[in-house]
């Protein structure tokens, strides 16, 4: 049965996944694009070997600046190096750079519409046994509002390497978020990435899953479960939440006549507020289930521990999409 | 040393003082017209943010993205009708434009806005934000090959609460920043009283050589000591050829609301508009001896932005 599952975009199924750091692919692509641009700045807040900036220190020493512990104040001093047409990257943990660093990114890096690339490791709560103070759920939903924002959240290795390659094209402030741990490769090298544009990553017109980040790969697990049972189900992969693919989100709504949404972000703010809404103004009023952080805060665990008490998993996506299938008209 | 294109209008003294004078006549009026606006902090710094606008700051203000200009952050936001007073009398735009403060759809935002208004660096408003920028600018026009770009940065005193200032602090004495000048308002007033007594910062001085800082403190309404201060700033900088590997610093000890007599020194006047009455008895105590507000804004001019319009909105 699962044979008949249609996977597409050079989507591997997931008994080919192998797991890898988003964040390694992060540090590798800044030695890449040091090489190439001369105008690309790194900034780190005495994270380097954790954020892989440690690569780009080794070879553009001069190109570095180390901050120290001192997010607020990295936020800023990569706003200074952006006036000089420097591409300023800076990375830290994402519950520091759009907590503490709030300020900073609203008031001075957005509302001068600066060129800085924010890089945000330790997304979500996959970080696991370093507990709630070092877990992000509520990120996404604090850059959401920034109105000059770029939202990427990249899905694996692969696609953070894409964003990467396309980031210095890119004008204006911009967010992207990393993970700790070893995520599966569920997308490859022929995986595009559009700005702007979902991508779909499973054809299907039993419902939509719509997912970012590390999530897809339980979209798509979730989808494999379902063909099980015969039930079809299109996979979108979402890796820009701003600005958004508001036409892939009605066109599955349309076509496939339910939604569910499965981020490793708080239910408020994030991928499923979004499509929500999107398809709440539109004129079809499919059923949507929002997968997600519940009101909750996490504690101290292994990563899959965590994700299977938030419901972030393959079964609770697959049980969601039925149970929505069941109310669709 | 490369040579620096000097681009400063080189007042007198005497020319500096009665610059001022204009610059806080204007200050009140905006305020007064906008019903709105922080009038306390920009009288207090105008004299010594007057002396470096016109004679220490390189700009071209026909041309304020001008590539060899140095770079001004107004860290303590809410003193921009000082910042607008100095662009206008720089030549940025004229000063008839002034009056449109705070106004729907002008350019002079309630605190300065880059998007907005040609010639502001950065945003600013949120205090204790600007010297992180300041010196991220300051490590710029180094790693550009160009460190005799001098960056300077205002902040008040309160703001100096702020935690991110003493990050930037750290940072910039860390890396011997020596193109970055910054001066601080110490008039001692904040919006909940006097400094010493919602939260002391004292020994300032102290905080700033602890930190690897050269300090200088100085009067900040006598214009001989003012220059005398930017003279010493700047004999610390690359640009006078005189690295001297450390940011610097400048105290001037300010009156809120200096010049307005019976006004002076008290800290509700913050964020305060002057009220019409008020406003006549403010400019009278500056020896300006108007019949009426409207006299007073009809001496400012016309009402029309003529400065530098980005390409993107001609």
């Amino acid at each position: 049965m699962a044979a008949k599952i249609e996977y597409k975009n050079g989507i591997l199924p997931s008994s080919a996944w192998k797991p890898e750091l988003t964040r390694k692919a992060y540090g590798e692509m800044l030695v890449e694009l040091g090489r190439q641009n001369p105008n690309v700045v790194v900034l780190d807040a005495d994270l380097s070997e954790s954020t892989y900036t440690k690569y780009f220190r080794a070879e553009f020493p001069e190109r570095f600046v180390e901050c120290g512990i001192a997010e607020q104040d990295m936020m800023n001093t990569a706003a200074g190096l952006s006036t000089w047409g420097f591409i300023p990257f800076l990375s830290s943990y994402a519950i520091f750079l759009t907590g503490r660093a709030w300020d900073q990114m609203r008031n001075t890096v957005d509302y001068s519409n600066l060129n800085v690339k924010i890089a945000a490791a330790h997304g979500g709560i996959s970080v696991g046994k370093d507990g709630c103070s070092h877990q992000s759920m509520e990120d996404l939903g604090n850059v959401m509002g920034l109105v000059n924002m770029t939202v990427l959240v990249p899905a694996d290795y692969w696609e953070t390497r894409r964003m990467m390659a396309w980031i210095p094209q890119h004008e204006g402030p911009l967010y992207f978020r990393l993970g700790r741990e070893r995520v599966p490769m569920v997308t490859t090298e022929e995986t595009p990435f559009v700005p702007g544009r979902a991508v779909e990553v499973v054809g299907g017109n039993d419902g939509t899953f719509i997912a970012c980040g590390m999530m897809l790969s339980r979209a798509v697990r979730a989808a494999e479960l379902l063909a099980e049972e015969g039930i079809f189900s299109r996979v979108l992969n979402m890796p820009m939440l701003k600005p958004i693919d508001e036409e892939a989100i009605v066109k599955a709504a349309v076509e496939t006549g339910a939604v569910v949404t499965i981020e490793e972000h708080s239910i408020y703010g994030g991928l499923g507020s979004v499509v929500a809404r999107i398809i709440a103004e539109s004129e079809h009023r499919v059923p949507v289930r929002v997968i997600g952080i519940p009101d909750i805060y996490l504690e101290s665990a292994g990563p899959e521990e965590l994700l299977g008490v938030a419901g972030l998993t393959a079964e609770n996506a697959a049980a969601k999409m039925k149970d929505a299938l069941a109310r669709r008209a | 040393m490369r040579e620096c294109k000097l681009s400063t209008l080189n007042l007198t003294e005497e020319e500096l003082t009665q610059t001022a004078r204009l610059v806080r006549h204007d200050i009140l009026l905006m305020c007064n017209a906008a019903k709105s606006g922080h009038p306390g902090g920009p009288l207090s710094a105008a004299d010594y943010l007057t002396a470096l606008w016109m004679n220490y700051l390189d700009c071209e203000p026909k041309n304020p993205f001008w590539e060899g200009r140095d770079r001004f952050v107004l860290s303590n936001g809410h003193c921009s009708a000082l910042n607008y007073a100095l662009m206008a009398h720089r030549g940025y735009f004229s000063r008839g434009y002034l009056l449109t403060f705070r106004t729907l759809g002008t350019r002079l935002q309630g605190h300065p806005s880059k998007v907005k208004l040609p010639g502001v660096e950065v945003s600013t408003g949120s205090l204790g934000q600007g010297l992180s920028v300041a010196h991220g600018m300051a490590l710029g026009a180094r790693m550009r090959g160009v460190p005799e770009r001098t960056v300077f940065c205002n902040c008040g005193d309160g703001e100096l609460q702020e935690g991110n200032i003493w990050e930037a602090v750290m940072h910039a004495g860390h890396r011997e920043t020596d193109n970055l000048v910054l001066s601080v308002d110490f008039n001692n007033a904040q919006i909940d009283g006097y400094v010493e007594n919602v939260k002391g910062i004292e020994p300032l001085a102290d905080k700033f050589e602890a930190f690897r800082w050269r300090v200088h403190i100085a009067n900040g309404h006598d214009m001989s000591d003012i220059v005398k201060a930017w003279e010493w700033a700047l004999e610390g900088t690359p640009k006078r050829g005189h690295p001297c590997g450390q940011p610097s610093v400048i105290l001037f000890k300010t009156v809120m609301m200096e010049g307005t007599g019976e006004f002076e020194n008290i800290p509700g006047w913050h964020g305060r508009p002057p009220k019409d009455d008020e406003v006549m008895k403010m400019l009278k105590a500056l020896g300006f001896d108007y019949g009426s507000v409207e006299e007073a804004r009809a001496s400012l001019g016309e009402a029309v932005y003529d400065g530098y319009v980005p390409e993107e909105e001609r």
